[in-house]
């Protein structure tokens, strides 16, 4: 038997997470090394862990919806709290014409009336006469999904350093840079957009689902959590501002949040946090070959988690790692 | 087109927001070859420098930036704004934008004339975001002001031409000052009409940014813009009640 490949995985979020775990479920020897205190300590950490693709097809390029259905099934059988409910599109009576828009814009969905709301949500009974389900769609909690991964990490053997400085390279194969925005100064073309997220938590409301509420000027999602515990986001400013959520962006997060459901006026708001989303010009993630050893995983933007097992199973083909779960489907 | 001394060959200015990826935007702007791109820094940029990651791809589209004062609703803000935008992109011009109500987000023409005043007279270059009135437009030249931007409807709101009288005594008062459309506008068919009626050029954003083919979108307004521009300097036929054949009738055979 062959040695087994020896590589190195950089950062913790859920880039290098799915990456180090799926090159360790095909045999390599892994050390993720995080420089934070921290799996997860950078966006991964604050994002709604929408697996959306045929939703972000109203933005994102067509090839997003390629491999949807298969990083689902990736995610669901990794971590708890995964679900496949499908998400709900809403708009405010008088942006109807957004729904319109948006439907048409995308595919896998099929149309609610109010009754059907009622049933789906019931939550939502009486507050909206049209939605957008699209069935197809799953959801997760990063917050129980990377330290999972990182348990099934361990699990195969592969070693996690927290807050350590960078191992010496020369012991390795191979390097997959999964740093996002902190990677900035070795991929030039990337940049960081910030987002803001709350979490609230209310008692007198509960969803199965993902909501996202359309709106011109503040269009936002609402992911249930476990425990009534909801994500509320996610701003998207092209400003790479660190530091604490904006007293304008919690404002239009909460409005919105409002104008879902009076109900979650009286939510508490248990955290508030922002983040750089690392991001490419077309907005899109990548495999990138840094040198004869290392790659770059990196511009996982607002696809983090949908993305990243589709693009830790280029990083595993690029290595010649055959086996594990085929995610080409 | 003329403005501030200032050659240009097109006569679209393109805003650089809401676009599903700067790439897009990019492929807009090859589309279209705008005259301007405008960019905003209050909201990008809460704090200096920190929009630089998107501006440096705004600096890269090989196009002059206009740098605007969106999202500020005070003069003092929107002179701040705009002297920062003249470190952040080294111009002198600037779009200014002092918004006064927040659903429509409709000028504050009184903040937006002394916010002209003071930044006219620190040497910048001013495009101001105004409405059809005739008397606010009168103040803002008086102010320093050598081009003006009325609406022609709110903003992202793609109604068109709402006061098609207000826009065409505008253009009738000022006929030597070049005359922007900027806003509202959300088909090619509604800045041909504002072309047609003689003014400069269009400024928009939404309507590109949020179609569902944004570049082919840029390219249909490029087109619609030349179109109606070529169209008034056609000197158009006016409209009658009466219809009048293009073919003459008489001499033809009566059938029955």
């Amino acid at each position: 038997m062959s040695e087994p490949l020896r590589v190195l995985v950089l950062g913790a979020g859920v880039a290098g997470l799915v990456s180090a775990l799926t090159l360790a479920e095909r045999g390599a020897a892994v050390t993720l090394a995080e420089r934070g205190p921290r799996i997860g300590s950078g966006a991964s950490w604050q994002a709604g862990g929408m697996l959306a693709p045929w939703c972000e097809a109203e933005t994102a390029p067509p090839e997003i919806l390629l491999h949807g259905e298969a990083s689902i099934d990736w995610w669901l059988a990794h971590v708890p709290d995964a679900a496949r409910e499908g998400s709900l599109v809403l708009a405010p009576a008088r942006d109807q014409g957004e729904l319109v828009r948006f439907a048409r814009r995308t595919e896998g969905h099929e149309w609610l009336d109010a009754e059907a709301i009622a049933v789906a949500e019931p939550s939502l009974a009486g507050r909206f006469t049209r939605a957008l389900l699209y069935p197809r769609e799953a959801h997760l909690d990063p917050r129980s999904a990377l330290p999972a991964l990182e348990a099934r990490l361990r699990g195969l053997g592969g070693r996690v350093l927290l807050g350590a400085d960078e191992p010496d390279r020369s012991v390795f194969d191979h390097i997959i840079d999964c740093r996002g925005f902190a990677a900035r100064q070795t991929v030039s073309t990337l940049r960081g957009v910030r987002g803001e997220m709350l979490l609230l938590r209310c008692a007198d409301f509960s969803l199965r689902r993902p909501v996202r509420l359309l709106h011109p000027r503040h269009p936002v999602y609402l992911v249930p959590r476990p425990d009534h515990v909801f994500m509320l986001g996610a701003t998207m400013v092209e400003s790479e501002q660190q530091g604490g959520i904006t007293a304008r962006a919690a404002m239009e997060l909460l409005g919105a949040a409002y104008a879902l459901h009076p109900a979650l006026a009286e939510a508490e708001i248990l955290e508030t946090g922002a983040g750089l989303r690392p991001s490419y010009p077309d907005n899109m993630p990548r495999v990138q070959v840094l040198d004869a050893r290392t790659l770059s995983v990196n511009g996982m933007h607002r696809h983090g988690y949908l993305l990243a097992p589709v693009l830790a199973a280029e990083v595993a083909s690029l290595l010649n790692l055959q086996g594990g779960p085929e995610l080409h489907t | 087109m003329r403005l501030y001394g200032r050659e240009f060959a097109s006569r679209l200015l393109l805003g650089t927001a809401l676009y599903p990826s700067p790439d897009i935007l990019a492929a807009c702007v090859r589309a279209a070859s705008p005259a301007l791109v405008t960019v905003s820094l209050r909201r990008e940029g809460a704090g200096l420098r920190a929009g630089e990651g998107f501006w440096s791809l705004v600096r890269d589209l090989g196009v002059p930036v206009l740098p605007n004062t969106a999202g500020c609703h005070t003069a003092r803000e929107a002179v701040t704004t705009a002297q920062m935008a003249r470190e952040v992109f080294d111009t002198d011009w600037i779009k200014l934008e002092v918004i006064g109500e927040s659903d429509t987000l409709q000028p504050d023409v009184f903040g937006l004339v002394e916010a002209a005043r003071i930044l006219s007279g620190e040497g910048f270059k001013v495009l101001p975001y105004t409405t059809e009135d005739l008397v606010v437009a009168e103040r803002l030249l008086e102010a320093g002001c050598e081009v003006l931007m009325p609406w022609g409807a709110p903003i992202g709101s793609g109604r068109g031409l709402n006061n098609l009288f207000g826009l065409r005594a505008l253009r009738a008062h000022f006929p030597e000052v070049p005359l922007v459309v900027d806003a509202g506008i959300g088909l090619p068919s509604h800045a041909a009409a504002a072309m047609e009626l003689g003014y400069d050029a269009i400024l928009l954003n939404t309507a590109v940014a949020k179609a569902g083919d944004p570049a082919a979108m840029a390219r249909a307004f490029a087109q619609a813009i030349e179109a109606g521009r070529t169209a008034f300097l056609s000197d158009p036929m006016e409209g009658r009640d009466m219809a009048s054949p293009s073919t003459p009738v008489f001499g033809r055979a009566v059938l029955a």
